[in-house]
């Protein structure tokens, strides 16, 4: 029962905290999940974020419905899913119901804009982490700088979907593979 | 009725809507034409008062269009219509990797989406950046609160109150 608490407090909050899509999702999520409550690992967790990126749905539900399902199974996976999507139902239900004019606050509307920026200084600073992390972890540093470098390349040049973008980093990690399969047929 | 075909639809999206959030905005545009539960502009506004509210966007989107469509319960059946899709794949996707964690290509398959994932997070806070950040003050909040980040490691949410409390000071 405590876990399913647990649950339901982490992914609430993470609805409530988050301002924008996904990627604004992480910092808080990471804090959470697996700072403070050891649910996943940090690899775990941007694991997931790029599957959720490829499979349907909206990111922050998938990682929810992820996180929840290894903890308590199936219904694990519903309640963290449901918990959070509450913050969303109530605040939006709200502002549609009476608040639509109060949106052109002008309180509010700096309130936001000081927000977003926090975000981007948050994301800024997960990219350090993640990047020092990535580093430091890889046994191929060079097959994997090289995928990174093809990620950007791919991003820049030919403005490509996050699915391809994953895709192809999937199958540029069996190049290795290709070599030495190759060296063995030559002798 | 309305809640059946709410439901539906919604479902619909959240099986088809690939990439989050924003990637639903077409399918909402679809059924603006279809249905006359609200017209484009009303979507825009949606989609703006979304962006800038907690929360998911495409979890905001679809409480608001489905409030529009039928009031309180609308907005409730279209929510849990988009996250029922969900549930279920990533379950399935979930007994997947639980089952073949230790298998190298599923291990060789993750270490080299990792690096392509930190490029994708790089150009996607980019353009966040270059929205947000819009002018010298801008970046000064931008700078102080990095530098804060960095060297103090506080949780995230610390960071949001604050700077949403220094937007207001600082730019009223």
């Amino acid at each position: 029962m405590k876990t399913y608490w647990e649950l339901i407090i982490s992914f609430f909050k993470t609805g409530l905290f988050t301002f924008g899509g996904g990627l604004a999702m992480l910092p808080i999520i990471k804090a959470e999940v697996v700072d403070r409550r050891k649910w996943i690992t940090e690899d775990e967790l941007f694991d997931f974020y790029a599957i959720s990126q490829c499979t349907p749905g909206i990111i922050i539900v998938n990682t929810a419905t992820f996180c929840g399902y290894r903890l308590k199974g199936f219904w694990g996976g519903v309640v963290a899913t449901l918990a959070v999507i509450t913050p969303s139902i109530l605040i939006i239900t709200l502002i549609a119901a009476v608040l639509s004019r109060f949106m052109d606050n002008p309180y509010l509307e700096s309130a936001f804009s000081g927000i977003r920026l926090g975000v981007c200084a948050l994301l800024l600073n997960l990219i350090f982490d993640l990047g020092k992390k990535i580093y430091t972890q890889s046994s191929q540093k060079k097959l994997h700088i090289g995928i990174f470098l093809g990620a950007c390349f791919m991003l820049l040049v030919f403005k490509a979907s996050a699915v391809a973008v994953v895709f192809t980093a999937a199958l540029a990690g069996f190049l290795p593979y290709l070599r030495k399969f190759r060296k063995r047929s030559h002798k | 009725m309305i809640y059946l075909t709410l439901f539906y639809e919604f479902a619909k999206i959240g099986l088809f809507a690939i990439g989050g959030g924003l990637v639903t905005i077409p399918f909402l545009f679809d059924l603006s034409e279809k249905f006359n539960w609200f017209t484009p502009e009303q979507l825009t506004n949606m989609i703006a008062i979304s962006e800038s509210t907690p929360g998911a966007v495409g979890v905001n989107m679809a409480t608001f269009a489905g409030f529009q469509a039928a009031s309180v319960i609308g907005g409730i059946i279209a929510t849990i219509g988009l996250v029922v899709p969900s549930i279920f794949i990533i379950v399935l996707i979930s007994k997947f990797l639980q089952q073949y964690a230790c298998d190298t290509r599923v291990q060789t398959v993750l270490s080299s989406i990792r690096p392509a994932v930190l490029a994708l997070i790089i150009f996607a806070t980019a353009q966040i950046m270059t929205l947000s950040i819009q002018n010298a003050l801008d970046f000064a909040l931008f700078a102080i609160l990095a530098v804060a980040i960095r060297f103090y490691q506080k949780n995230p949410i610390f960071y949001i109150l604050l700077s949403a409390a220094m937007g207001v000071i600082l730019k009223l």
